[in-house]
């Protein structure tokens, strides 16, 4: 419960402190923090224009992919408190739930019969197919670790290692925060801001969705964020009391954020034709955790 | 015994019967023999499914000895499988067939070999005796090639099936060498005397005997390398027999699999990694080809391919689990295996009988060809999409469950692992994860194409839905695949008793790890019903914002381009072109292209055809240097009558003389030792 509170409110400030950093980095003022949750309350009491193409899947798919996150959302625990839902192989269950939410938005911008928005939808479903083998082999490698199989009891139980385990934090947390990126569509792989249609991949898919649907898939990529977010510090904050741990959430999440914001300030985005072997490289720092886990449990010799 | 006679009695009355029917009544007829025989077989199988194995032996002949009639959990969760998609498909198929009432002849041949399909599958599934679970697997056989060819009429229906016909005699011969080995040691076709040869073999011989019947059974299920017939047979066939084949058929390989699991005794840990490695390998290269196919139905049978992967997978680290002595790996395994395989038999018996019904309306499964389907069959296209969303193992379908055990035994099974075998397990996780994900590409491909954006063709007739009562059986299928999502608990309970025979230990003693599997069910299970729950509510919410502001409809964005054609809309290739060309090293591409030059352009053509590179080398290459070699000897069949009367005169002085000739020279060589 106390996870599904946190990653609520982080998503509020979250993209808003991106953008806060890119705009001070670029010498703008820039909106206020919480200007993309403005956005969407304005989105959502705004009507909507559909495509004549356009069937029934095109108007369900935002609330399935909204519904997606949030469920995935429900998995995520906080340190000692577990999630609302947690299960042994819940991590198998966050995957394959945001999983259904991305073949509704595939399928949806294919139901619009726009060439653009199916290329961002090919791109989408070779790139999340791509980064799922790193989000698993790293789980796997965890739970290997520390011998369970849901994400609280991995989280609560990893810290307690040797020292060792949290240079294997600080990998996973790369591995995270690259996933981060590729679920969210940022930098190095996708580039929210740029203008044309042609070098899109998230943006482009969902061109023709507006009013409340937009809305809804706008919320769901501010909710993903933090979830993200929320892995990554759960990495790290094992049995502190919360008086700290509640505290190092905030820190960490605007941490991210504000890293975020500069990686995309100074950095261009990668080829589209080498995004595909970038996002696999991740596998194998995943699979360099998975030897260090080997290394720990000293299965080596 | 009067069972068994009542059992045969109804298939043959149904035989004799069919002919000399009307061709509606000839489909009646056929699905109440089909009803009547599944209800006399499901009865057994239920009771043997809820712990009284049903045990009876026929009196055989001279030869085969007696018969066992022994249905046991195993059998009994096959049977129930098999009746399930038989009554279903038969039910479609009835309304399928319709379009061809005038070919009563077809029509009769057609039914009398699918009746007789039912009747031989179920037999194959009971009988424990292996000279007669041959002849029913003969009988299965040819009665599924006169399905599969019921569009004799075209070339590459009967070449599609002559394929099948020889593929599947060529795992006939791994099965006669492997049963007819043990008859000769043992002196008796029951199966229980598999048991006692491979315990006297010891090691090596039990081992080399269980990987003669694995590649006869994986020839059936089509494991890769033996998975060639596969995708030429399915898309030749009516669409219920390409549900049925692929629904059930293919899990006849399965079944002696797991059947030779239970009877040779060998060392169940190298069995688990071969069995492994060949299932991540068929996962991994079914889905990789499924993508790049344009054929609906071909594409569909390549995935079927990658599921038998998965349930490989699923065995495989049952054999592991047992090998190793951990019983909750082993039930995680084989209960994944199982459940898959009911699972597989419904999602893809539902895509095949919803790609039947686009065949139906629009003549063609071409996917480039169509698009748009959604609007003129919304219901083919919300079927066609459940299913595909079950097959790509996302919740809150039936997929997923079992996609769910087998991870959990995959991450069970990574505890106490050896190096070695860590890496192998590690790889069979990356690998179930990659054919998730590529499955997600084929299959948002294959809804978003077929059925979404806009027609890519015009069609000169009317598309429309089929008759109300074709859905029936479709919708009994989705319901069924929610429900197994939804409450797998359920279903797992009955899975109980077909792995105790696995592991050993009787499930009536509910020991610690027997209730593990319902109990970690359960909130998967509420995890799913929360899911639903979010997405009614949220769409719920939707509705009643939408409710106050205006909608209005337009056309789609194309940068302010505002007459865009269909022709402008992402094509099945170009969806999947930066996947093929990632991989280009795997697959095969074959393209013709003429290139548009000049600043008035005449015209220019682009055809590209996908084949399969494993078939190339292992079946086309060697077929070819056969043929060559056997050119040599093409002279000798010229055609004139008098040289073959010659050859005939030659070959009975052949026979005549040369043992009177071999009689001479040993005499003289004996007369020679004699000096």
């Amino acid at each position: 419960m106390l996870s599904f509170i946190l990653i609520l409110l982080a998503a509020f400030f979250f993209t808003g402190v991106i953008n806060r950093t890119k705009s001070i980095l670029s010498g703008r003022k820039g909106p206020g923090i919480f200007q993309p949750v403005k956005d969407v309350l304005r989105l959502f009491k705004k009507g909507a224009v559909y495509s004549k193409t356009t069937s029934f899947i095109f108007q369900i798919a935002p609330t399935i992919y909204f519904s997606s996150v949030v469920m995935a959302m429900l998995v995520v625990p906080f340190g000692q408190s577990k999630g609302i839902i947690s299960f042994n192989g819940d991590f198998i269950f966050f995957a394959y739930a945001l999983a259904l939410g991305k073949f509704f938005s595939i399928i949806a911008a294919l139901d619009t019969g726009s060439s653009f928005e199916g290329m961002g939808a090919s791109r989408e479903a070779l790139y999340s197919m791509f980064a799922e083998p790193a989000f698993f082999i790293l789980l796997g490698s965890l739970a290997l670790l520390t011998g369970k199989t849901s994400f609280h009891e991995i989280f609560a139980d990893f810290h307690l290692g040797s020292s060792i385990s949290y240079a294997l934090a600080v990998l996973s947390a790369f591995v995270l925060g690259m996933i981060t990126m590729i679920e969210n569509s940022r930098m190095p792989i996708d580039d929210p801001k740029t203008h044309l249609e042609l070098t899109m991949v998230h943006e482009v898919m969902i061109l023709d969705n507006s009013g409340f649907d937009l809305g809804l898939i706008l919320s769901a990529g501010l909710l993903k964020f933090s979830i993200y977010g929320a892995l990554i510090v759960n990495l790290f904050i094992g049995i502190f009391p919360y008086q700290y741990t509640i505290p190092m959430f905030f820190a960490i999440q605007i941490l991210a954020a504000v890293i975020i914001g500069t990686i995309e300030s100074f950095m261009a985005r990668f080829r589209m034709s080498h995004n595909a072997q970038f996002i696999f490289a991740l596998t194998s720092v995943s699979l360099l955790i998975f030897f260090g886990v080997l290394m720990v449990l000293g299965k080596f010799i | 015994m009067t069972v068994i006679l009542i059992f045969i009695s109804i298939c043959i009355a149904g035989v004799i019967a069919i002919p000399f029917l009307s061709p509606k009544l000839k489909g009646i007829v056929t699905l109440f023999a089909i009803v009547m025989n599944s209800a006399i077989s499901g009865y057994f199988a239920f009771l043997s499914l809820t712990g009284h194995e049903v045990c009876l032996s026929l009196q055989g002949s001279y030869i085969t000895g007696d018969i066992p009639v022994r249905i046991d959990a195993l059998s009994g969760w096959f049977i129930l499988i098999v009746n399930f998609v038989f009554i279903s498909g038969g039910w479609y198929g009835m309304f399928y067939m319709n379009a061809y009432r005038y070919h009563r002849e077809k029509i009769s041949l057609h039914a009398i070999s699918f009746l007789l399909l039912h009747t031989s599958l179920v037999t194959l599934l009971s009988v424990q005796n292996s000279l007669v679970f041959l002849i029913a697997w003969e009988i299965m056989m040819f009665s599924a090639f006169i399905c599969v060819i019921f569009d004799h009429e075209k070339e590459s229906t009967l070449k599609a099936g002559i394929n099948y016909l020889i593929q599947s005699h060529i795992s006939v011969v791994f099965l006669v060498t492997g049963f007819l080995w043990v008859a000769f040691k043992t002196g008796s076709y029951d199966f229980q005397s598999i048991t006692t040869f491979s315990l006297s073999q010891k090691g090596t011989g039990a081992l080399f005997l269980f990987i003669l019947f694995f590649i006869g059974f994986a020839i059936k299920a089509g494991f890769v390398p033996f998975h060639t017939w596969l995708p030429y047979a399915h898309p030749a066939a009516p669409a219920h027999i390409s549900g049925i084949m692929s629904g059930i058929l293919i899990k006849c390989g399965i079944y002696g699999i797991l059947r030779m699991l239970l009877v040779i005794k060998a060392d169940f840990t190298s069995i688990g990694y071969m069995i492994l490695i060949f299932s991540v390998i068929s996962g991994l290269y079914g889905v990789m080809l499924a993508i790049i196919q344009h054929d609906l139905k071909k594409l569909l049978a390549y995935h079927s391919v990658e599921n038998i992967g998965i349930i490989g997978i699923g065995i495989g680290i049952g054999c592991i689990g047992i090998g190793t002595g951990n019983h909750i790996i082993a039930t995680l395994g084989f209960a994944g295996a199982l459940l898959h395989t009911l699972n597989h038999a419904l999602f893809k018996s539902l895509l095949f009988y919803t790609a039947g019904m686009v065949y139906q309306a629009t003549h063609t499964l071409n996917i480039e060809h169509l698009g748009g389907l959604i609007k003129k069959m919304p219901k083919t296209a919300i079927l066609f999409t459940v299913a595909a969303i079950a097959i790509s193992g996302i919740p809150p379908f039936n997929g997923f469950i079992s996609e769910f055990i087998i991870y959990t035994g995959l991450y069970q099974s990574l505890q106490d692992a050896s190096l070695g075998s860590l890496t192998v397990i590690l790889f069979t996780i990356l690998g179930l994860v990659l054919i998730g994900g590529l499955a997600l590409l084929c299959f948002t491909k294959a809804v978003g194409i077929v059925f979404l954006g806009n027609p890519r063709k015009e069609f000169d007739h009317d598309i429309k839905e089929g008759p109300v009562a074709q859905f029936i059986p479709l919708y009994a299928i989705t319901v069924l695949m929610l429900f197994i999502g939804v409450f797998p608990g359920i279903f797992t309970n009955l899975l109980k008793e077909p792995i105790a025979l696995f592991t050993g230990i009787p499930a009536a003693s509910v020991s610690s790890f027997h209730g593990q599997i319902p109990e970690a069910l359960q909130p998967v299970s509420r995890a799913m019903l929360a899911f639903l729950a979010i997405i009614a509510v949220v769409y719920l919410i939707r509705k009643r914002a939408m409710h106050k502001p205006t909608v209005s409809m337009d056309a789609t964005w194309e940068c302010g381009y505002g007459a865009p054609t269909p022709k402008l809309q992402y094509t099945a290739s170009s969806f999947v072109r930066a996947y093929s060309k990632l991989n280009k090293p795997t697959l095969m591409y074959s393209r013709k292209e003429k290139e548009v030059i000049g600043i008035f352009p005449k015209d220019g053509h682009f055809e590209s055809h996908a084949y399969d590179k494993l078939e190339k080398w292992l079946v086309d290459k060697p077929i070819f240097a056969i043929r060559s070699f056997m050119k040599r000897f093409h002279f000798l069949q010229n055609g004139s009558l008098q040289s073959y009367i010659l050859y005939g005169v030659i070959f009975i002085i052949a026979v005549i003389f040369i043992p009177l000739l071999v009689e001479k020279i040993s005499s003289f060589i004996e007369f020679l030792k004699h000096l």
